[in-house]
């Protein structure tokens, strides 16, 4: 392979970028070694097993890829703004909105879920850490190592360029030629790793280290939505595992899993990624129904209303949300009576929806609202989610979907449930969640400021697209002609999308406008909040949590007893040695081996493919013969940093 | 933490999984073998690699689930246990049945083009698998 097909050439776009990367580069490094930092970075960072820094990389993480998936959304959106446009080719076009859905599905809305999970749920349920903390580690790095693999695509080698369903005989070697879609593969593997990892570890936390007397049904409504999402991503993510490697087989050593030739079947890959494909959509759903309810329940001063029915509602989706894949390609011609049970099932999924929409609105009935930046989001979320709720109930009609299959209506009814529903959660719980992570609130003046052009921006930008597709427009076209008559609904929905990037500018910029000026947190509870993560009485909980592990005594546990007077004070005499998990380097390094092994695959090496997975077993090998038991917090410690801290 | 007993509860060499290791990596190698390596029909070849299958997951369930664990310590466990396992044969079920009917219904089936078309196409409702 010649250097110029390693690196990809020809371009200018990918020339700025490379300049950037590399400048970027530089700059971390001349700052790391300028200003010493390389101890604190390994020490604090690179080896952490603390749950709440590897939530705070993991938003970073996720902030990151979304800029890098927006800015992929900006370009497709500045190609289509008017007929005919030059500014994108149909391959460059195609790379560009495969790597803009993977990115916004599995390396920003997952890792930005899982992170505000990793930062919430221990501390909602009483607990110092995460049942494996070194597990955790290496869910992140694995993640990390996968978003990068990926991301390293469109500089070294090609993007891949089949679209994220990646359908087959599409992605086959024939027509999907270099290194670019096995990018695809082995990103999503290794990736997939981690977010199964965080499955079982978040699974076996929630169930066996809440605080004592709090039993399931007193759980915070995100602590049970990240449950019922974890027992959803352990039985779906094999499904995506399984489908990758038979592709990945297909692709390097010359299988038929899915080809046209040797008898394979191409609609298996479709089958096999919406078996996994429609439970994602759920994971990545049920953790944002979770923080709506603790915010809006918070600004309405009221206890959630129907929690039990929530919680059955989501159990539902979880059994429901395995029964309705095929919703996806009715026209794959499966034939009447295979439409009509999904038709169906896929409708029926619908209605637990609809009991939670009806649960929030009730929290709201007659409470007292304060409209703070969290809660304009969860209000915001109703509004729009409702209308990608319903669109999605036209789709589900399969003969209807025949006519709404694979244009700009698809796009938008996704686009609607997944920003009004997802990306609107992640903003409302940084910002509900941010003074617990660093100390103090994000400015709310620039917060609804955000908010208001975010939203805007977005209708702006989706809702001609519904049109457009009723008007016939394809999606995945990186051009059109002038006759069609797209040309004015597209300006409109480009602009739209313009006003969400200058939102996203505005919320970067009041993460350093609040680092600077905003005024600290000097109790832990910013919100008045109603659940156990707002007791800690530092703005910021010290790395063990809880200096004395609290007794619930029921739902909504910290706010009843701030109502009833009866906020325990910590005593001196209550504090015991708290026994705490070790840092460890070998997460961080097992994942390098990982990136070495898939990028020798990518690339076809299969020595270096052998030699990452050496020292990945290498690291396994070695865990396995480390006894480390973890370390105690002397009582004196303790007390010292819950003084500091008061 | 809590976990530091578990931490020390398990000593001597883990016999059961070293096997359960050895023996899931044989079975696999065995599959390929009996695909690749042999000249049995189609119908055969299947027949052993899915018993193959079958014997695969008892092994994993049995070696490294702890599937025969009943767990006396409380209630709980015991419920999250049993519905865990009910829904892992659901998902199984939706996963194999599942495919399987989408894939065969209707005019899914010329999706294998090279092979000749099974009479009998209109009948794509209660299925038997073939
Ligand atoms: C009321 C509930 C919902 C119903 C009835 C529904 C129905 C559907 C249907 C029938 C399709 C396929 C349409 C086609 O390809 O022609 C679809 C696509 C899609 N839906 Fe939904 N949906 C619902 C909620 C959601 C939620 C909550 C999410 C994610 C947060 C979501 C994300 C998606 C995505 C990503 C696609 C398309 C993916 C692609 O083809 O690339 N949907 N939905
Ligand atoms: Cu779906």
């Amino acid at each position: 392979m010649k250097w110029d097909e390693f690196f990809v050439t020809g371009d200018p776009l990918i020339y700025g970028a490379d300049v950037s990367i590399v400048l970027t580069m530089v700059g971390i490094l001349f700052y790391l070694t300028k200003f010493k930092k390389w101890k604190w970075l390994w020490d604090e960072w690179l080896t952490t097993v603390d749950h709440k820094k590897l939530g705070i990389m993991y938003i970073v993480s996720a902030v990151l890829m979304m800029f890098r998936g927006g800015v992929d959304a900006l370009l497709m959106r500045a190609q289509l703004a008017v007929p005919e446009a030059n500014f994108l080719d149909s391959q460059h076009y195609n790379e560009i909105f495969t790597t803009h859905g993977t990115i916004m599905i599995i390396f920003m809305a997952m890792p930005f879920l899982i992170g505000l999970i990793n930062v919430v749920v221990p501390l909602q349920i009483g607990a110092r850490d995460v049942a494996y903390p070194y597990l955790n580690a290496v869910s992140f790095w694995t993640f990390f190592i996968g978003a990068m693999l990926f991301n390293i695509s469109f500089v070294i080698g090609g993007s891949p360029s089949a679209g994220w369903t990646s359908y087959m005989p599409l992605a086959s070697n024939e027509l999907s030629p270099g290194p670019g879609q096995n990018y695809y593969l082995l990103g999503l593997q290794i990736a997939g790793i981690g977010t199964l990892l965080t499955g079982i570890n978040f699974l076996v936390t929630i169930l066996k280290m809440r605080a004592p007397g709090m039993t399931l049904f007193r759980m915070p409504m995100f602590t049970w939505s990240s449950l019922v999402t974890m027992v959803i991503i352990i039985f779906a993510f094999p499904i995506l595992t399984v489908a990758l490697v038979l592709m990945t087989f297909d692709r390097l050593f010359g299988s038929h899993f899915f080809t046209l030739q040797g008898e394979g079947m191409d609609m298996l890959w479709a089958n096999l990624f919406w078996l996994w494909g429609h439970p994602e959509v759920y994971i990545v759903i049920l953790p944002a129904f979770g923080m709506f309810s603790e915010i809006i329940s918070t600004f309405s001063k009221k206890t959630l209303f129907g929690y039990k029915a929530m919680i059955w509602s989501m159990l539902l989706i979880a059994g429901y949300s395995f029964l309705v894949w095929v919703h996806h390609f009715f026209t794959m011609g499966s034939g009447a009576v295979v439409n009509s049970v999904f038709s169906i099932t896929t409708m029926a999924i619908g209605i637990p929806t609809g009991v939670k929409i009806f649960n929030w609105l009730f929290t709201m009935y007659r409470g007292r609202i304060e409209f703070t930046t969290p809660m304009l989001w969860s209000l915001g979320f109703i509004v729009n989610f409702v209308v990608g709720g319903v669109t999605g109930v036209m789709l589900a009609m399969a003969a209807a979907d025949y006519q709404y299959h694979n244009t700009y209506f698809l796009v938008s009814h996704f686009h609607y449930v997944l920003i009004a529903g997802t990306v609107f959660a992640c903003f409302a719980g940084l910002i509900f969640w941010y003074p617990k992570m660093f100390g103090y609130k994000l400015n709310e003046r620039i917060g609804k400021w955000v908010f208001w052009i975010f939203t805007i921006g977005f209708n702006v930008c989706f809702m001609p697209q519904y049109f457009l597709g009723l008007d016939g427009m394809p999606r995945r076209v990186y051009t059109y002609s002038e006759e069609s008559g797209w040309g004015p609904l597209n300006m409109v929905s480009t602009i739209g999308g313009f006003m969400m990037g200058i939102a996203f500018v505005i919320l970067v910029y009041n993460i350093y406008y609040s680092f600077r000026f905003a005024k600290r947190e000097t109790t832990g509870d910013a919100w008045n909040g109603r659940t156990l993560e707002w007791s800690t009485p530092s703005p910021m909980p010290p790395f063990y949590n809880f200096a004395k592990i609290p007794e619930v005594t029921g739902l909504d546990h910290f706010w009843k007893q701030k109502q009833a007077g009866k906020v325990e004070k910590l005593k001196a005499e209550d504090i015991k040695k708290i026994h705490m998990p070790s840092n460890s380097g070998v997460p961080f390094i097992m994942a390098s081996f990982f990136f070495v092994a898939g990028f020798g695959m990518v690339f076809d090496w299969m020595w270096m493919g052998i030699a990452g997975m050496i020292g990945v077993f290498g690291t396994l090998i070695y865990r396995s013969f480390e006894y480390d038991d973890g370390y105690y917090v002397s009582v004196e410690e303790v007390i010292e940093t819950e003084k500091i801290s008061k | 933490m809590a976990n530091k007993t578990a931490v020390n509860e398990h000593h001597g060499f883990p016999w059961k999984h070293l096997i359960g290791f050895v023996l899931s990596i044989v079975l696999t190698l065995f599959a390929l073998w009996v695909a690749l390596g042999t000249d049995l029909s189609l119908t055969w070849i299947l027949i052993i690699i899915f018993g193959f299958a079958f014997l695969q997951a008892a092994l994993q369930l049995l070696m490294f689930m702890h599937v025969t664990e009943n767990s006396t310590k409380s209630n709980l466990t015991s419920r999250v246990q049993i519905g865990n396992i009910l829904f892992a044969a659901f998902v199984a079920i939706v996963i194999v049945i599942g495919s399987v009917w989408v894939m065969t219904a209707g005019h899914a089936k010329h999706d294998k083009h090279d092979e000749p078309k099974t009479e009998n196409q209109e009948n794509h409702g209660e299925h038997e698998s073939h």
